[in-house]
């Protein structure tokens, strides 16, 4: 499991850049992540990025698209803007929690 | 907010992996439990950044007609899998027995039915199309298919329009 040190802190990720441990995340390492995905958070997109960090502390698993759209209000198609091409996955590297496991 | 990142971070291939791919499903079936691997498919290759073309030909014409997408059924007869005495799926009632039971099991790990699947499906930028022979066969028109259908096009547009993908029939 690599470690990687972003400022002062180290934190620990997967082979593929997704933090391991959620006590590690931080909003300002957020946007860190966000900006290494090409990513410029908006207000929109934190509205996304609070309900997978809080929906995860509850659930234990990070939340499908569907479940972030149903939930959090937002729709689909917003989510495919603000997070183009892979909108799942990207949420849950900037969020820093694992990928959604769920098929739907 | 400033930070420096001091040691190599791993950066996911976001834009490298999947990007340019293409799919085509083609939905044949009718039946509940056969219209939900290309529905599935379809969500899991947007969300993946795949273009995907959904083709639904003889019965899956059922999933985009406006008067039956929302009640497709599932039946235990002729479905093996079930485990159940076959004479039991034959009862009056049985079968939609068991598509309540699919139903809501589906509802409980979050997928939705069919109608709303198609929206969530759309709204990722999936295409849907209608089969002009089947539209033929069955008398129907696009007054009687799902607004989300971009066109009633035949077998061989279908095959042109999806150059290079990879093709999955259901």
């Amino acid at each position: 499991m690599p470690i990687t040190t972003i400022g002062s802190s180290q934190i620990h990720v997967d082979s593929e850049g997704f933090l391991t441990e959620y006590g590690e995340w931080t909003e300002s390492l957020g946007e860190t992540l966000a900006a290494a995905i090409g990513i410029e958070l908006t207000e929109a997109h934190w509205k996304a990025i609070r309900f997978l960090r809080g929906d995860f502390a509850v659930q234990g698993e990070t939340a499908t698209l569907r479940r972030v759209s149903t939930l959090a209000n937002i729709p689909i198609k917003e989510l495919f803007t603000l997070f183009p091409g892979k909108p799942a996955k990207k949420m849950a590297y900037i969020a820093g929690l694992p990928k959604p496991r769920g098929c739907v | 907010m400033t930070m420096t990142i001091t040691e190599p971070m791993p950066v996911p291939a976001f834009d490298g992996i999947g990007l340019g791919r293409k799919l085509a499903i083609i939905c044949s079936k009718g039946n509940l439990d056969m219209a939900y691997p290309g529905l599935v498919l379809a969500n899991a290759a947007l969300g993946e950044g795949v273009e995907t073309h959904l083709f639904f030909t003889f019965w899956g014409f059922d999933m985009i007609t406006k008067s039956r997408m929302g009640n497709l059924k599932f039946t235990m007869l002729g479905n093996t899998a079930t485990h159940m005495p076959q004479g039991l799926g034959g009862l009056p009632g049985m079968t939609a027995m068991a598509t309540h039971n699919m139903k809501k099991r589906m509802n409980e790990i979050g997928v939705p039915e069919v109608p709303d699947f198609l929206a969530q499906i759309v709204a990722s930028g999936g295409h849907l199309w209608a089969c002009r022979m089947s539209a033929e066969m069955m008398r129907l028109d696009e007054s009687d298919l799902y607004e989300e259908v971009e066109g009633i096009i035949s077998a061989t547009d279908f095959i042109e329009k999806t150059e290079g993908a990879q093709l999955l029939f259901i």
